[in-house]
């Protein structure tokens, strides 16, 4: 950044912070009385990330995976349609892949070059997942990752972590707890967390939800 | 480029911390520096891959002492820049100083829900056979272009085998140089012994999406 007058007497913790958030309104300035950018459609735009993606909607589509063999199947065979049947598709999630966790097997989420995420499904990505330590870990020391998480794999159990260095996005289908015969869609996407649909977590227990 | 976006494998000092309850932004300015990034590609036309390059093609001391959303407004000054849609000085004044340069479409607020889901999709027909089948040998190629890639670090060099066929895609190599020259998108998976060495976790599997010329028989 360069052209800030330091001389003038303002309060000395005028931060990295305030000096993007200076340089962001005066881009808003500019490109709206340039005519380029619309502030009501930026607002819409924020908006609707903010309240209407996120991980409920991939809890919806694990939930249902859980509850509905013959769904659970079309999500494995061909992801992109199966989650479009519940209503989530579009950008960053043109071309979906889901992954199923077993027993022997846990799959885990990464973009080492940058942040691509199923942002239909999931939303934005927090914090971490853009973050130098996961990016560098999570293909080199994936248990070390799990470990920062809190959690142990048991023995025996293979991990296979996914770059996403195109534009395929990967869902983590987990698996589903046990005590749960009988739920219902809704109650069943309660367990489901976001981490879990990353591989850097696991469904809530039936004991965890009230 | 090789940059230091490309993380894969890089020692980081320090666990891997979430936040928890985390907001989907942390201030202000992430929010609309957020969605000014989303609304610009329509009238400056730049497409995912162009985002990239201006993202990532900055000094590792840069990139590395930028957050994640100040590496986007810096890619978008740069792209904004290059297209002449506003000028430095502009910025330092915080207002237009220049005649504004004449855009084809621009996204309002009734375009919005429509952008969002028609996305981007990068799968093109296919006009030739996969070179490659599920279960192949193959080596990414070791390759250091200046200029945009998707086929990271820690894997060139190294055999893997073909797990998946996605298609035909958009080559981001190419695209970000504005040819879409698409290519078969496969999923490689490689083994943490092959890419990580003997004390590399043999539980371990590591996949990459290489499009085809990143890839030759072994």
């Amino acid at each position: 950044m360069t052209g800030h007058d330091h001389d003038h007497h303002h309060d000395h913790d005028h931060s990295e912070l305030s000096e993007t958030e200076l340089r962001v309104r005066a881009l808003e300035t500019i490109l709206t009385e340039k005519g380029y950018v619309d502030p009501a459609a930026l607002d819409l735009l924020i908006e609707t990330y903010e309240t209407k993606v996120g991980p409920r909607n991939g809890a919806r589509v694990v939930a249902r995976a859980w509850a509905d063999s013959g769904y659970r199947d079309r999500l494995l065979k061909d992801a992109t349609p199966a989650i479009s049947e519940l209503g989530y598709a579009g950008r960053q999630g043109e071309h979906i892949v889901a992954l199923e966790n077993t027993p022997h097997l846990h799959n885990m989420v990464v973009c080492t070059l940058c942040s691509c995420y199923p942002w239909p499904v999931l939303g934005l990505p927090p914090v971490w997942y853009k973050s130098a330590p996961y990016r560098s870990k999570a293909v080199k020391d994936p248990r070390g990752v799990l470990a920062d998480f809190g959690f142990e794999l048991p023995e025996g159990t293979n991990i296979r972590v996914w770059d996403s260095t195109a534009e395929i996005r990967y869902l983590v289908l987990p698996m589903r707890p046990s005590g749960t015969d009988g739920w219902s869609e809704e109650r069943l996407a309660d367990l489901v967390t976001r981490d879990s649909m990353i591989g850097t977590g696991l469904p809530k227990q039936p004991h965890e939800i009230a | 480029m090789d940059g230091a976006h490309d993380m894969g494998g890089v020692p980081w000092s320090g666990p891997v911390q979430s936040e928890p309850n985390e907001p989907m932004f942390h201030a202000e300015w992430e929010r609309r520096a957020f969605a000014i990034t989303l609304a610009m590609a329509m009238p400056g036309g730049w497409n995912i891959d162009m985002s990239r390059f201006a993202r990532e093609d900055r000094r590792p001391e840069d990139y590395l002492s930028k957050s994640y959303y100040q590496i986007w407004l810096a890619g978008l000054e740069r792209l904004m820049l290059e297209r002449k849609l506003i000028a430095s000085d502009e910025i330092e004044a915080g207002k237009p100083l220049h005649p504004t340069k004449p855009v084809a479409k621009t996204l309002t607020p009734d375009g919005v829900a429509s952008m969002l889901h028609r996305g981007g999709p990068t799968e093109r027909e296919v006009m030739s056979p996969a070179l490659f089948a599920v279960g192949d040998r193959v080596r990414a190629r070791t390759i250091h272009p200046p200029t945009h890639t998707r086929l990271p670090r820690y894997v060139r060099g190294h055999i893997g085998t073909i797990e998946m066929l996605h298609g035909v895609h958009v080559f981001p190599d190419s695209s970000s140089l504005g040819q879409e020259n698409p290519q078969w998108l496969y999923t490689v998976s490689f083994d943490g012994r092959e890419l990580w060495g003997p004390d590399g976790d043999a539980s371990v599997k590591i996949s990459v999406d290489a499009w085809e010329s990143y890839l030759e028989r072994v």
